[in-house]
C-alpha cells in the first residue's frame, strides 16, 4: 500500500507518463504500424541523452551552482581522439575507450582545478574549459573525418534481443548510477553536500574530495557517450555534441531532480530523454515545419514541468 | 465572562484544539492575556507551546475553538497584527541578506515614503539601545554578518518597537536561548518596563529562573494542555518543574574528580596572540564558557575543520561537531531522520562503501530509544520533529560516531529540562567511558557540569577554571575583566 502512495510521490513518475503520452499519440497518427520501429529509434537516440544526463545530474546534485557545460566539448573530443587513435582497426578499439575515458578523466580534473583553485564558478569555469576543449578537437582533426573500426560501428548500430545495443550500456550505467545514488555512501554524501555545504563539512564529510570525484564522474560519462556516438554515426563531426549541452540539462531537470540540489533521481533521466525524443518524432510525423516544431517543444517542456512541479508545490 | 474582563484581554484563546496527522499538538488548551500583565509559558518540547503561539499569531487555524483579539473574535496573521499582536520567533525569522534597518521595514508596513531607510535605522537604533543599552550593533550590516546572539537581540528590537500603533503584545518565544546572562537580564528589565507601561508579553523560555522572577503569571502545558494557571509567586523551581511532569534531580553533586591520564587528546594554540592552549584530556568534559559571541564557535569551528580533512574520507574520524544553529550547519532539511542521524558515521554502517539498510534502521532504533527521539517512525522527515527532538538527533549523530572528541557549539538551545537531563547522563557516561567533550554553552548550570573550563573573552581565553573553581561568580568575573563590570 505504502508502495502505491510512493509511485504517486515520485517526481519521475510525470517524465514516464508524459513520454507514454506522446508515444501514443505518434503511433495513433500512423495507424499503429510505426510502433517497434518508433520504439527502437527511441531507445537509441535516448540512451546518448542518459548517458550524458546522469553525469550532469550527479553535478547538479551537489547543490545550486553546480553544473557542468563542458559536455558538449568533451564529447567531441573523445569522439574525435578516440577514431583517430584507433585508426579504423578493429583490435585497437579497447585502447579507444581508454583514451576516451582519459579524456574525461582530465577534463574533470581542468574542470574542478578552475573552480578550486582559481575559485571560478563551476558555470564559468566549466564553459571555458569548454572552449580549450573544443580548440583542442578542432586542432586535431583537422577536418578528416576518420571512420570508426568495422566491429565497432556496427556493435554500436546493432541490436540485442530486438533491444538497440547502445540502449543497453545506457541501461547499465543508469543502473551503476541509481546504485551509487541510493546505497553508497558517496551517494549520501553528494546529497548532504548538495543540501548544505557547510553542514556537510561539519558532519565529516570531505566536501572538496567528493565533488571533485562528481566532475571528473560527469566528464567521464560525457566522454564515453562521445565515443559511442561518434562510433554510431560513422565518424566525429566538430559539433556532434552541441545538443547535448541543453539536453544534458533538460533531461534532469525534467526528471525531476531537484535544480536546488540534494535530491536526484535516475529513472526520471529515462522517462526524460524517451519524452524529448519522442516530442520531435511526434511533431516530425504531424509534418510540422522546423520553426513551429522548436517552438512546440519549448512549450511542451514547459507543460511537463509545470505538472511536475506544481503538484510538488500542492503537498 | 463581564464585559470588564473582556476589555482588559489583549487576547483570549478558548478550547482550542490543533492536530498533525495522528499527533494532538493542542487538545482543548485555553489561553487568556491580558493587559498590563507577563505570561509565563513553560512545558516540555512537544507540549504545545510553539503551536499556541502559532494559533495566537494567527498562523495556524484551529481546528476546533475560538480566538478572539480584544474581545473580538477574528482570525488570521493579519487579524493579530491589527490587534497589536507581535512574534519573535524561536527559528529565527530575519533575512539573512537585508541589512538590519531594511528587516524592521519588512516587519513594519508603516516606514514608507522616501525616508524610510533613515527612519527605520532611527527606529531600530533608539529600540536597541532602549532594550540592550551599551549594544555595539552595527545597524546598517547585513544580518548575514551579525553572531546568532546579535540577530536574536535585533528581532527582539524590531519586535517591540512601533512606528505608528504599538504592539499590545508581544510573544518571545526562547527569547534568551542564544544571549548571555548580561544581555538576558536586560531584555528581562526591559519586559518588565514595558508591562508595567501596559503592554503584554507573553514569554516561553526553559530557563525558569526568568520566569520566575519576569512573569505575572505562569501558565504550565503539558501533551497540548494546559495544567497550571497560577499567579508566578505561587511557584518554585522546583513545583514548575513537578507540574510540567520531571523530577528534579539534585545537580553537580555526583560529580567525581577525574584522574588525567596520559598525554592531551588535544592541544591546540587558538589566538596567535596569545600562548594560551586549549588542551583536553580522555574521559573529560571541558567547558568553554564566557559571554555569547566572544569566540568559543569560532574556536570550535577552527579546532574541528584544522582536524579533519575535506579532500580524502577518513575511516575513523578524530572529531566529531554537535550544532548549534541547526539550520545553517546542522540538519538536513530533505532527508528523514534516520539518514540525518547515521550521516556520519556511514562507513561503520557499510561494507564495501555500500550502506547497510538493517545496520543502519538497527542503530536509529537503537539511539530513538536511548535519546527519546519523539516519532513514530524514523524514516518521517526531520522537520517533522519538534525543535528540540531534531537537536536531539543532532547530538546521536556526534554520539554514534567512533569519534575520541566530541565538540559540542550549544546544543541544548531550546531543548527541555527533561530531555537536558537524560543527555547530561549520557554525556556523563559516555564520557566515563574514555570520551573527551569540548562543550560551548551559555548555560550556567550546563558549565557546572563541567570537568574544567575555560572562560572566553574578546576571542581569546580569559581564565582556566577546575573543579570546585568552576561556579558562577569566578566564570562571570572572567568573562568581564577589564571590560564592563556587571
Amino acid at each position: 500500500m505504502s508502495a502505491v502512495r510512493n509511485l504517486g510521490s515520485r517526481p519521475w513518475i510525470w517524465s514516464f507518463a508524459a513520454a507514454a503520452i506522446v508515444w501514443v499519440a505518434t503511433v495513433w497518427f500512423t495507424g499503429g504500424s510505426s510502433a517497434f520501429g518508433l520504439s527502437q529509434a527511441t531507445l537509441t537516440f535516448a540512451a546518448f541523452s542518459i548517458i550524458v544526463g546522469v553525469g550532469q545530474m550527479f553535478v547538479i546534485t551537489l547543490g545550486p551552482g553546480n553544473i557542468d557545460l563542458s559536455v558538449p566539448a568533451t564529447m567531441t573530443l573523445s569522439g574525435t581522439l578516440a577514431l583517430k587513435v584507433m585508426d579504423v582497426q578493429d583490435g585497437m578499439i579497447l585502447v579507444g575507450l581508454l583514451v576516451a575515458v582519459l579524456v574525461g578523466v582530465a577534463i574533470g580534473i581542468g574542470n574542478y582545478a578552475l573552480i578550486k583553485l582559481l575559485r571560478i564558478p563551476p558555470i564559468i569555469a566549466t564553459l571555458s574549459m569548454s572552449f580549450i576543449v573544443q580548440s583542442f578537437a578542432i586542432w586535431t582533426n583537422r577536418g578528416l573525418r576518420i571512420k570508426p573500426p568495422e566491429m565497432l560501428s556496427s556493435f554500436a548500430t546493432s541490436y540485442s534481443f530486438g533491444i538497440p545495443n547502445v540502449a543497453l550500456i545506457a541501461l547499465l550505467i543508469s543502473t551503476v548510477a541509481w546504485v551509487l545514488l541510493e546505497k553508497s555512501i558517496y551517494g549520501r554524501w553528494i546529497s548532504a553536500i548538495g543540501q548544505s555545504s557547510f553542514a556537510a563539512r561539519m558532519a565529516g564529510i570531505p566536501v572538496d574530495g567528493t565533488r571533485f570525484v562528481t566532475y571528473v564522474l560527469c566528464a567521464v560519462l560525457a566522454a564515453l557517450c562521445g565515443y559511442l556516438l561518434a562510433s554510431f554515426s560513422g565518424g566525429a563531426a566538430l559539433n556532434m555534441g552541441a545538443e547535448y549541452l541543453l539536453m544534458s540539462i533538460a533531461v534532469v531537470v525534467i526528471g525531476g531532480t531537484a535544480v536546488a540540489g540534494g535530491n536526484s533521481n535516475v529513472p526520471g533521466i529515462w522517462g526524460a530523454s524517451l519524452f524529448m525524443f519522442l516530442v520531435v518524432s511526434m511533431l516530425n510525423t504531424y509534418g510540422f515545419g522546423a520553426g513551429v516544431r522548436l517552438i512546440l517543444t519549448g512549450l511542451i517542456i514547459i507543460a511537463v514541468i509545470l505538472a511536475a512541479g506544481g503538484r510538488k508545490a500542492v503537498r | 465572562m463581564n464585559e470588564i474582563a473582556h476589555e482588559q484581554e489583549v487576547v483570549a484563546a478558548r478550547g482550542v484544539k490543533v492536530a498533525f496527522g495522528a499527533v494532538r499538538a493542542l487538545d482543548g488548551a485555553d489561553l487568556v492575556i491580558r493587559a498590563g500583565e507577563c505570561v509565563g509559558l513553560v512545558g516540555h518540547n512537544g507540549a504545545g507551546k510553539s503551536t499556541i503561539v502559532n494559533v495566537i499569531n494567527g498562523g495556524l487555524t484551529p481546528h476546533e475553538g475560538t480566538i478572539s483579539y480584544g474581545g473580538e473574535v477574528a482570525q488570521g496573521i493579519t487579524a493579530s497584527r491589527a490587534h497589536g499582536v507581535r512574534c519573535v520567533f524561536q527559528e529565527l525569522s530575519l533575512c539573512p541578506n537585508l541589512t538590519v534597518a531594511e528587516n524592521a521595514r519588512v516587519m513594519h508596513s508603516d516606514l514608507t515614503g522616501t525616508g524610510w531607510r533613515k527612519q527605520a535605522l532611527a527606529l531600530v537604533k533608539q529600540q536597541l539601545s532602549d532594550i540592550f543599552p551599551g549594544h555595539t550593533i552595527d545597524c546598517e550590516s547585513v544580518v548575514e554578518d551579525l553572531t546568532i546572539a546579535e540577530r536574536q537581540m535585533v528581532e527582539i528590537a524590531i519586535s517591540f518597537g512601533a512606528v505608528a500603533d504599538r504592539p499590545r503584545l508581544v510573544i518571545l518565544d526562547e527569547p534568551t536561548s542564544s544571549l548571555d546572562a548580561g544581555l538576558a537580564g536586560q531584555l528581562m528589565a526591559y519586559v518588565r518596563r514595558f508591562v508595567e507601561a501596559g503592554g503584554s508579553v507573553l514569554l516561553i523560555s526553559h530557563i525558569l529562573g526568568e520566569i520566575l522572577s519576569t512573569s505575572n503569571r505562569i501558565v504550565v502545558m503539558k501533551d497540548g494542555k494546559v495544567v497550571a494557571d497560577k499567579p508566578a509567586s505561587q511557584f518554585q523551581t522546583r513545583s514548575l518543574v513537578e507540574a510540567m511532569g520531571s523530577v528534579v534531580r539534585e545537580q553537580g553533586s555526583d560529580r567525581t574528580a577525574r584522574v588525567r591520564t596520559g598525554d592531551a587528546v588535544l592541544s591546540k594554540q587558538l589566538n596567535p596572540r596569545s600562548d594560551s592552549r586549549l588542551e583536553a584530556y580522555a574521559g573529560e568534559i571541558v567547558g568553554l564558557a564566557g559571554l555569547g559571541g566572544h569566540g568559543q564557535t569560532e574556536a570550535l569551528l577552527e579546532i574541528y575543520l584544522s582536524a579533519n580533512g575535506n579532500w580524502w574520507p577518513t575511516r575513523e574520524p578524530k572529531m566529531a561537531f554537535v550544532a548549534g544553529d541547526r539550520g545553517l550547519n546542522g540538519t538536513f532539511s530533505l532527508w528523514s531522520i534516520l539518514k540525518n542521524l547515521s550521516v556520519s558515521s556511514l562507513k561503520a554502517l557499510s561494507s564495501r562503501s555500500m550502506i547497510s539498510d538493517g545496520r543502519e534502521a538497527e542503530v536509529g532504533d537503537r539511539w530513538r530509544k536511548r535519546i527519546e527521539i519523539r516519532t513514530p517512525d524514523m524514516d518521517n522527515p526531520i522537520l517533522s520533529l519538534s525543535g528540540g527532538n531534531q537537536q536531539k538527533v543532532l547530538f546521536a549523530r556526534a554520539l554514534v560516531t567512533t569519534s575520541k572528541i566530541v565538540l559540542m557549539d550549544d546544543p541544548m538551545r531550546g531543548v527541555d529540562i527533561g530531555t537536558k537531563q537524560e543527555v547530561y547522563e549520557i554525556l556523563r557516561s559516555e564520557a566515563s567511558a574514555g570520551r573527551t567533550f569540548i562543550w560551548y554553552s551559555t548555560e550556567m548550570d550546563e558549565i557546572r557540569l563541567c570537568d574544567r573550563v575555560y572562560v572566553f573573552r574578546d576571542g581569546a581565553i580569559a581564565a582556566e577554571l577546575v573543579g570546585e573553581e568552576i561556579t558562577e561568580a569566578n566564570v562571570l568575573a572572567a568573562s568581564f575583566a577589564g571590560g564592563v563590570a556587571v
